[in-house]
């Protein structure tokens, strides 16, 4: 299947006779002992520094997302007070927070984490290989990255503040400062996005091709590991949708700063343009960073289930046709913005068809965890939280996608508590998973169990009780832009406020528990119990190397594969129920 | 500068270079960011058919002088592969200059053919058609310089017989670059 030279024993060294010097980089950590600390941890190329960057940029990144809901949840709880930590919140603060909140809950949380931190850290461990293909792009794809936080945190200094114009950014509000009143926060908000996006471009293409053609000998298309293949159509899914508004994104500086009118239809321009182009990414980005929890929930069930993955080559397919028919979804995010209602209807089918691709991925874990002998590790409670709770957020989903319902549901707060029905479990629930069943491996020692279960219990209650008021409200007709609800009656009925304070104070109590995480985190990195290379008896490539893997990975030489990573309980294999990837076959048994 | 090359970047699986591999992917995720802008101009183009009255001042000789020079200029692209592929570091060097070339004399006719009908009062403001011609022929043009810069780099290391492979890559980027415009040059300039 390779087709390279190289020839890689078990154990024992490389055969690489190359003249490039490179077989310095991939013996143990040699090479890199006397680095000065910038150079290892702010120039470094290996890709589990990198992914360590965009772990903590990321972990930062929710300070600043959760900071915001903090402010402006307490103003839509208690409207005019001051609050704590912040003051009074007025209504141009009101909108950038909410801007603020979404789009770095997004593109600066969800996808550096997901993505880009696990990415980079899973994708040369699992399919056996020393870095990614192009350790230097990799670096500055993060250096990039960096940059679209600076300028977004920078844009909090400006004149007027951060953007006010809603993650969506839509047109004129966006286009015009006499609207959004943010004339330099919404022009900086926009370079950021689009810095972003092409740290991301990088990184996907590193990704893509790193798992193409750097797979260990004897790894074939169905022995990659789940993730690994979500997380790599995930890249494509993101390469395929994010041109368009990349080039949106251009139009709409250019309506900010030179007074072009892509976007003015007063001027021959059109604002239904933007929102196809936006949500021409927008949607399948949905699957971009959903894709990649379903892959982390596939890992840590048949690790702490002990049982093989049911339907492996089914979750693959789905995961692809997810990623397709997510293309032809997006406009059902513009049922009341003026489209044909006969494309309407077109947009009503496709959305409901691609419940089914999710549903089957959902069925298959559920299969999965029949007769598996499940350990209720605090990652297997995460995984296990996130099908139930990502599937409360795929249900109420089917309201919105049919247009008929759509039109009274738009732009309340049902829609509100259906996306963070499915956002928070992708963004918190599953990177909570991958975090807890792989911090061993990043850092060589265990994380608190009891701990890890508080944590676990009091995110997951406190994270039900924020949305399901949410959703009672929102089929009340509470709209998710009003600044204070106190101004409409209507919104002030028998019963409104005391959800909107309920989930307040449950988000107060969802943000206070993270502490226990943070210090359970940082507590484990220093004291917690020495963990040895395989403390979950997990069969993939990644439990081969030693915690925390040197530079270079594989000290005694990179493995070959000889069975998928899922074989786990196998009647050949009698009290031993795992069955590493990397193990030869016995002596006479065929490969 | 040399940097130590993985053995994950040496590997190959499916057969095809890393290198190689990865320009394509670059390429698809440029077509769907051309594709977008073009999308939407045609989509505007054919809501207003009155843009005719504007693109009436696009000069289209120019536009197939410029198109003769960048398709001259993606053979010698070729040649320089073709050169790459003997081993010829010098020689595919010498091709990759002749490139850069066609490269420099489309963007200087290019900025003569823009100071012109800027000065007859076609800006960038004044016209959602004018708006789209700057900005998908600016797009593109930011694309050409790129891709002489990086030809620029290939050069001279191919010139020191280094990184040959490096050479067919940034052709098959060049003649990306070619393709786009071979798209822009009828939308732009022939549809009056």
């Amino acid at each position: 299947m390779s087709s390279t030279a190289e020839t890689h024993p078990p154990a024992g060294g490389h055969g690489h006779g190359d003249a490039h010097g490179h077989d310095d980089h991939a013996h143990g950590d040699h090479g890199h002992h006397d680095q000065h600390w910038f150079l290892k941890y702010f120039w470094s190329t290996d890709h589990k520094i990198i992914c360590m960057q965009y772990l903590f940029t990321g972990m930062f990144m929710a300070v600043i997302g959760g900071f915001a809901v903090y402010v402006f949840r307490m103003q839509l709880a208690f409207p005019g007070m001051p609050v704590p930590g912040w003051g009074r919140v007025t209504a141009n603060d009101y909108n950038s927070l909410v801007t603020t909140h979404g789009s770095v809950m997004i593109f600066w949380v969800a996808m550096p984490v997901l993505i880009a931190a696990l990415g980079n850290y899973l994708i040369p461990l699992m399919i056996g290989c020393d870095d990614m293909v192009f350790p230097r792009i990799n670096r500055l794809s993060y250096q990039i990255f960096l940059i679209s936080v600076i300028v977004l945190i920078l844009s909090f200094l400006v004149q007027g503040g951060a953007f006010g114009g809603a993650w969506t950014a839509y047109p004129p509000l966006s286009a015009k400062a006499a609207y959004n009143l943010t004339p330099m926060g919404s022009t900086l908000w926009v370079v950021a996005v689009a810095l972003e996006f092409v740290a991301f471009l990088l990184g996907g293409i590193n990704f893509v091709t790193t798992l193409m053609n750097s797979r260990a000998p004897g790894m074939k298309m169905f022995d990659v590991p789940m993730v690994v293949w979500m997380i790599i159509i995930a890249s494509i899914l993101f390469m395929a949708s994010v041109g368009p508004l990349v080039a949106g994104a251009v139009m709409l500086i250019f309506d900010q700063q030179i007074g072009t009118a892509f976007f003015d239809p007063a001027r021959g321009g059109d604002p239904v343009l933007w929102q196809h182009l936006f949500w021409f990414f927008g949607h399948p980005e949905v699957y971009v960073v959903l894709l990649p929890a379903m892959g982390i929930c596939a890992e840590v069930i048949c690790v702490h289930g002990r049982k093989k993955l049911f339907a492996y080559k089914t979750v693959l397919y789905t995961a692809i046709a997810t990623g397709i028919i997510s293309f032809f979804v997006w406009a059902h995010h513009q049922f009341v913005a003026g489209i044909d209602p006969r494309m309407a209807n077109i947009f009503t089918v496709t959305t409901l068809i691609i419940s089914i691709p999710v549903a089957e991925m959902v069925f298959v874990y559920i299969a999965t965890l029949y007769g598996a002998s499940i350990r209720l590790t605090t990652p297997m409670l995460w995984a296990l939280a996130f099908i139930g709770e990502f599937l409360m957020g795929g249900v109420t989903g089917i309201f919105l996608g049919a247009s008929g319902a759509d039109i009274y549901f738009h732009d309340t707060y049902f829609v509100l508590a259906h996306f963070h029905y499915t956002f928070f479990p992708i963004a918190f629930i599953a990177t909570f998973a991958a975090i807890t069943h792989w911090f061993p491996k990043m850092f060589g020692r265990m994380m608190n169990e009891a701990w890890g279960k508080v944590h676990f219990w009091v995110t997951t209650i406190a994270f039900n009780f924020i949305f399901i008021p949410l959703f009672l409200l929102g089929a009340r007709g509470d709209h998710r832009r009003i600044y204070d609800p106190t101004h409409f009656p209507e919104l002030m009925r028998a019963g409104m406020q005391d959800m909107r304070v309920m989930a307040t104070v449950s988000l107060l109590i969802l943000i206070a528990v993270q502490f226990v995480f943070v210090a359970n985190f940082v507590y484990s990195i220093f004291w917690g119990p020495k963990a040895d290379r395989n403390p979950w008896r997990a069969n993939s490539l990644e439990w081969h190397a030693p915690s925390p893997p040197p530079h270079g990975n594989f000290p005694e030489g990179l493995p070959n594969v000889y069975r998928g990573p899922y074989e786990y309980a196998h009647p050949d294999r009698g009290e031993d129920d795992h069955w590493p990837q990397h193990e030869p076959p016995p002596e006479g048994a065929k490969a | 500068m040399s940097f130590p090359k993985p053995i994950a970047t040496l590997r190959e699986a499916t057969g095809m270079p890393t290198g190689r591999l990865a320009v394509w992917w670059v390429i698809a995720s440029e077509i769907v960011i051309f594709g977008g802008i073009l999308g939407s101009y045609i989509m505007h183009r054919l809501g207003h058919p009155e843009w005719a009255h504007q693109s009436i001042h696009t000069n289209t000789w120019i536009g197939a002088f410029n198109t003769f020079v960048l398709l001259t200029s993606s053979l010698c692209a070729v040649l320089a592969h073709a050169e790459a592929e003997k081993k010829n570091g010098p020689g595919a060097a010498k091709y990759l200059m002749y490139t850069t070339l066609g490269g420099l004399t489309f963007l200087i006719v290019k900025s003569i053919e823009w100071t012109n009908e800027i000065k007859h009062g076609y800006t960038i403001t004044s016209n959602t058609f004018w708006s789209f011609y700057y900005t998908a022929a600016g797009l593109h043009g930011l694309h050409v310089l790129a891709g002489m810069i990086i030809m620029l780099i290939v050069a001279a290391d191919a010139k020191k017989g280094k990184e040959l492979q490096r050479v067919e890559n940034i052709g098959i980027y060049w003649h990306f670059v070619d393709v786009v415009w071979i798209f822009l040059f009828p939308l732009l300039y022939i549809a009056k």
